[in-house]
């Protein structure tokens, strides 16, 4: 059984985000790069699941220029057996899924996997957006897959409980928190294993983007902390219920 | 001249960060508070590859390179030394010794274990009044024919208790002094070996240092690392590359004291305003800064022309002086900016304080640095 897991290259999630003077892109000077942090929980569990016997081959695969090939070379380290580099930009989620959906329409793969969204601009729609354009069964919100002779086991978060569910292979799967617990860490056989994997580029046909961006501004500063005087409960009472409305 | 990491050693930096940042950080206070053995930790390590990083792979070793070694080090000093020292001992004067001067037979019987972090090392060179002074030796490796008998007491070995693989520097020829002293790999199982009591030690107090006693041990004579009278040598060399693991360690320490010191700073406020905005602390930031980067660029320095095989003796002084020097004055700041709050456990800068003062004692004291390094200059300039 053959995995794919999508990666999106994101800025590490303790970067300060700047934008550029017009507003409409984001500064990405001086930052770091890691796996998006459900990509790299995804990864983990395809790993996890290799190492118990039950996948033959992790491939891994993200859409960018080739700053991204030090991402794709780490998901490698930690135990990926291949990467894939879809050579184009990704400018949408629409654009990405369409990148993605044509290079892996040139693989063989049983299970394909989505972290639930990606920790940059949280778009949460490539993995429903793949599926549809791979015209393959999806399943969003996945906490739990396990491999069983018969096929594979799921499990969803709902509301209030948990769904258990089979799917037809291949599909595509949505994965967020809950599919491994702790991102595997490369080991030093891993980093050195990985210089001789494969990174493939493949070159990708032009796909125009559905959607462009206006302008992005950064969320409001949290006001400062009110003094009470501890005399005055009649204010803490009215500030909590009418202000704070949390009782 | 280029200042740019490679993506690899990139990438080893940041195993070793999400290691240190995700896993040592949970219980560093406990296991420093109650002098607990990081058991687990150091099975990850092992996991990892840490323990083994700088060992050729053809001895199950990780193949990287010194300046790998240094970042790594460097990140998990920031959160706890306990640790980076049983990486540090291990790596960079168990292995690099057995690797550098041991035969096939020893590497392939010893040096494996331990470059997988089957076994753990222990280098036993200081004894309880041979400390700087390394060449007044007074245990004894008594040549028996076909083995030596090793008689003596052994003080402050990191990993004592635990370590599987003893690395034993012991007089042979009293007459001839420094070159009648050999280097033994002793098996810790040996009859006749007594682990002294854990030493409660001010900092580091999670790393296990013992002191350890030999009465009539036999060693096989196929168990000497070099030739006869090897010892002395063969500790110089290998303390020389100690150095620079030592030298990360402080530089780690350092960072991760200015970098809690920054948060807290940035956080906290005084007299209306956050801390950043009173000189007095914006400027001891500043000077904490200038001093790891010095001490940063020493060491990185050493560990690349250990790197290149060019003589590195006196790089690597500078360094470990240089870096444990900075780390004790960083420390100290860092308690000063936090305040009361620096006094307590809970916000990690006393404990780095009393780990910093470690690394101006142990592995060649400052003083002995200077020595080396003012040895250098006078013979150069």
């Amino acid at each position: 059984m053959n995995i794919i897991v999508c990666i999106s290259n994101v800025p590490d999630t303790t970067t300060r985000i700047k934008f550029t003077a017009d507003n409409k892109s984001i500064d990405y000077t001086g930052v770091q790069w890691i796996i998006n942090p459900w990509d790299e929980l995804a990864l983990t569990r395809a790993i996890e699941l290799k190492e118990a016997g039950k996948v033959d081959k992790i491939i891994v695969i993200s859409v960018g220029n080739a700053t991204i090939e030090a991402t794709l070379r780490k998901a490698l380290a930690a135990g990926a057996d291949e990467a894939i580099r879809v050579e184009a930009e990704a400018s949408d989620s629409f654009s990405t899924a369409s990148h993605l959906a044509e290079a892996i329409k040139q693989q063989t793969a049983d299970i394909i996997l989505c972290g639930i969204e990606s920790s940059d601009y949280n778009g949460s729609s490539v993995g429903g957006m793949l599926a549809e354009m791979l015209d393959l069964p999806s399943v969003s919100s996945v906490s739990s897959l396990e491999i069983e002779a018969g096929g594979i086991k799921i499990t969803r978060e709902i509301e209030g409980g948990r769904q258990q569910l089979e799917t037809a292979l291949p599909a595509v799967l949505v994965v967020q928190k809950g599919i491994a617990i702790n991102p595997r860490i490369p080991s030093m056989r891993g980093i050195m294993t990985a210089r001789t994997k494969p990174l493939k580029v493949i070159v990708a046909s032009p796909v125009n983007a559905e959607s462009q961006v206006n302008s992005y501004e950064n969320p409001p500063r949290k006001s400062s902390c009110k003094m009470i005087d501890p005399e005055n409960l009649d204010e803490l009472v009215d500030l909590l219920h009418n202000e704070a409305r949390v009782i | 001249m280029n200042f740019e990491y490679t993506e690899e050693q990139l990438m080893i930096r940041q195993a070793a960060r999400d290691f240190a940042q995700r896993e040592l950080i949970k219980d560093v206070i406990e296991r420093d508070t109650h002098a607990i053995y990081p058991t687990e930790h150091v099975k990850v390590l092992a996991e990892l590859g840490f323990l083994g990083m700088l060992v050729d792979p053809k001895y199950d070793g990780g193949g990287m390179d010194t300046i790998s070694y240094v970042l790594a080090i460097e990140e998990i000093s920031k959160v706890d030394s306990s640790v980076s020292v049983i990486m540090s001992v291990n790596n960079s004067l168990v292995c690099y010794g057995l690797e550098n001067f041991g035969s096939e037979a020893q590497k392939e019987k010893y040096l494996k274990p331990l470059a997988r972090g089957d076994k753990i090392g222990a280098f036993l060179l200081s004894e309880p009044e041979a400390g700087s002074d390394a060449t007044s030796q007074r245990t004894t490796a008594e040549d028996k024919g076909d083995y030596y008998l090793l008689n003596g007491t052994k003080n402050w070995i990191t990993s004592g208790n635990t370590a599987g693989t003893y690395l034993v520097i012991a007089q042979t020829h009293p007459e001839k002094g420094h070159k009648g002293i050999n280097v033994l790999i002793v098996d810790r199982n040996s009859p006749g070996i007594t682990v002294g009591p854990h030493e409660d030690k001010m900092g580091m107090r999670s790393s296990d240092t013992h002191s350890v006693m030999f009465s009539d041990v036999k060693v096989p004579k196929e168990n000497r690392i070099g030739e006869d009278g090897f010892g002395f040598i063969f500790a110089m060399k290998t303390l020389e590359g100690g150095r620079i693991g030592i030298a990360a360690q402080a530089v780690g320490i350092a960072a991760g004291a200015f970098e809690r010191s920054v948060k807290y700073a940035k956080e906290r406020k005084a007299f209306g305003t956050e801390l950043v905005n009173h000189q007095s602390v914006a400027f001891k930031l500043a000077e904490m800064a200038v001093k790891i980067e010095n001490a940063r660029n020493l060491c990185l320095k050493a560990a690349w022309l250990k790197d290149q095989n060019k003589p590195y003796g006196y790089a690597s002084a500078m360094a470990k002086y240089y870096a444990a020097e900075a780390a004790m004055w960083v420390t100290t700041e860092a308690v000063q900016i936090h305040g009361g709050y620096g006094y307590v456990k809970e916000y990690h800068v006393e404990r780095l304080m009393r780990e910093a003062k470690l690394t101006q004692i142990y592995e060649g004291t400052s003083e002995i640095q200077k020595i080396v390094i003012s040895r250098q200059v006078i013979n150069d300039y």
